[in-house]
């Protein structure tokens, strides 16, 4: 039974040095972005989504999830496979109407949670000088 | 008074042949800018960049009202006795300038030169004078930080890194109220600057878009006065920041102008580069306005500095032009000022 | 002698710093790497509780996003951002900043026109072309089947 314990243990350290390693490795490629090309933020933002949709549609990205869990799913990149995998769900469901109903369906709980946040917070708070 | 006009010494040199004098001049900052080196020469500074108002555009006109009424406070005048009022500042149509001085009831010029602006109104407003068109005229612009992003880049709660060569706009105003006087600060010769373009597209390095135009602006006035750089005691540029100051010097360098002994940048003056963090230093229309209006004058009024070339610069883009790839025109007016009168 | 754009261009080069990447890269890649750390918490976190795994990753994001769009409101997520470059940015609460940020930055053009109409000026691009890129492959997979 103890040695059962370590052994998870040793597990979870093992997943969470993955997660951090793949999670910083997504985030470093994007600072190399930001300093050595004239990307602005929101150029490598979509690159970073259009580039997880095309690497989710080719099935490198769910290996990628699986290996390193959040550490795949929380950069943009994971957004990208969400709608990738949202959309061959709902072709595989319901053919073409799958197109525009997989990606927003898949994505839906982030996005409604963006904007409600969002617009809760704007109204609450007021944008402050930076120091 | 003004027995004799303005006299014209080539296409862009002006001299000022009654040497109309600055009588009073004020500079209001925020919060940033009363940490900064020059704190002690602002007539007010307020902690809260809010200035207590509820937009930053709003914060930005009270302190253009605040600088004028506080040069004529200064000046002992009211705003019945100002002829002509020259302003600008760098938000769309100048609104800084209109809502801050609607009030005032004082005949409005408003004037766009971008971060040149208090060069070109100061240089406006001193013509008038010379010319016996205005017996007393003032010229003022601002800047803030807050309203500036917002318009010009993004939102202040937006988490972004700011690149090095990246300026930081001046939360502040600063006027001048000038007439005919015996005493000075004077005004005694303006150049006005044409528009340079060397082709650099990089809205985080208005520093480089507006050293050419620096360069071209001195070197004109250099040949049109016969002077050299060591006739005067200060060659201060209005924000072109570490780069734009190192490239202004490498080009007026391939003229044979050195200008490395007794330059500076208003830029490189109201903060401290290192522990504010502000990159390669200041912009905005208040900032070259505050530190001329707040510092220099004064030098100039106790005879520190007697001979001072005061060169604003200013980035004439746009979010629309930059977005669609144009390149970042400049220009550089500069205004010739003395603790002496014209013989 | 004047530059030419180019020799200018060369010359700007020469007098501009360069950002310091040797503290920008490993900075974004510990920040970056710490968020999903927490992310993974989040989802370990929910999955203890008897949550189904994919549920699980949805409600991480969503906690995320919330997180993050507080710490926005709260004037906090900007300046963590000034260490974290990329490493604040590419997780999805850098989607949520900049949402909030927006949201926030254009209330006092109104709630409809500026608060309602802006809240997408940054984030909007990145929905539009996930969608696109999504749609292109639905597509795809589309033709595909009819074969």
């Amino acid at each position: 039974m103890r040695s059962y314990l370590i052994i998870t243990e040793m597990e979870m350290v093992l997943m969470y040095l993955k997660v951090f390693l793949v999670g910083g490795l997504l985030c470093a490629v994007g600072q190399v972005l930001i300093d050595y090309t004239k990307l602005t933020p929101a150029r490598i933002l979509v690159s970073y989504v259009v580039a997880g949709v095309a690497l989710g549609a080719v099935g490198i990205y769910e290996q990628l999830v699986e290996f390193a869990g959040a550490g795949a799913t929380v950069p943009l990149t994971g957004f990208g496979y969400l709608l990738a995998k949202g959309v061959k769900e709902a072709v595989a469901a319901n053919g073409f109407l799958g197109i525009l109903t997989g990606g927003l369906t898949a994505a839906s709980a982030g996005i409604a949670a963006a904007i409600l946040f969002g617009l809760i917070m704007a109204l609450l708070f007021k944008p402050q000088d930076k120091s | 008074m003004a027995i004799h006009m303005s006299h014209k010494l080539s296409r862009s040199t002006i001299r000022l042949t009654n040497s109309p004098a600055i009588v009073a001049s004020a500079a209001v900052g925020g919060k940033k800018e009363g940490e900064g080196p020059l704190a002690s020469c602002f007539d007010i500074l307020c902690d809260d960049t809010t200035f207590g108002e509820k937009t930053w555009e709003k914060t930005e006109s009270r302190m253009q009202k605040d600088a004028v009424n506080k040069a004529l406070e200064k000046a002992h005048l009211s705003t019945a006795d100002i002829d002509f009022l020259f302003a600008g500042d760098l938000l769309n149509q100048c609104i800084s300038s209109t809502y801050g001085l609607r009030d005032l009831e004082i005949p409005f010029l408003g004037v766009f030169g971008a971060c040149s602006t208090m060069a070109e109104s100061l240089a406006l407003a001193s013509l008038f004078v010379d010319n016996g068109i205005a017996v007393h005229a003032a010229a003022v612009t601002s800047s803030h930080f807050c309203s500036a992003e917002r318009q010009f880049r993004l939102p202040l709660a937006y988490g972004g890194q700011r690149p090095p060569t990246s300026q930081w706009t001046a939360t502040a105003s600063g006027a001048a109220i000038i007439a005919n006087d015996a005493n000075g600060p004077f005004v005694k010769e303006i150049c006005i600057g044409k528009i340079t373009d060397m082709g650099i597209t990089d809205a985080n390095n208005m520093g480089a878009a507006m050293a050419p135009a620096a360069a071209q602006t001195l070197q004109t006035f250099f040949q049109d006065t016969g002077t050299s750089p060591a006739d005067y005691d200060l060659i201060l540029t209005g924000d072109l920041g570490q780069v734009g100051s190192s490239l202004l010097k490498e080009l007026l360098n391939r003229e044979n102008i050195s200008i490395l002994d007794n330059h500076n940048d208003c830029g490189l003056m109201i903060y401290d580069l290192e522990r504010q963090d502000v990159h390669a230093g200041g912009s905005g229309c208040g900032c070259s306005a505050s530190v001329l209006c707040g510092h220099i004058l004064n030098e100039i009024r106790q005879k520190h500095l007697n001979e001072v070339l005061f060169i604003a610069t200013g980035a004439l883009m746009s979010p629309t032009s930059v977005q669609q790839g144009e390149s970042i025109p400049g220009i550089a007016h500069l205004v010739h000022l003395s603790s002496v009168k014209w013989a | 002698m004047k530059p030419t754009a180019k020799e200018y261009d060369k010359l700007n080069q020469q007098a501009s710093k360069n950002t310091k990447s040797y503290i920008t890269i490993p900075k974004a890649f510990v920040i970056g790497g710490l968020i999903c750390m927490l992310g993974q918490a989040f989802i370990d976190l929910y999955q203890h509780f008897g949550v189904e795994k994919s549920v699980a990753s949805t409600l991480c994001s969503v906690t995320l996003v919330f997180l993050a769009s507080l710490l926005t409101g709260l004037n906090v997520y900007n300046k963590i951002a000034k260490h974290g470059g990329a490493g604040t940015l590419v997780p999805i609460t850098g989607f949520s900043n900049a949402v909030t940020c927006s949201a926030m930055e254009f209330k006092s053009e109104g709630l409809i026109l500026g608060l309602g109409a802006k809240i997408f000026t940054i984030a909007g691009p990145v929905i539009v072309y996930g969608l696109a890129a999504s749609a292109l492959y639905g597509l795809i997979l589309c033709i595909i089947r009819l074969f």
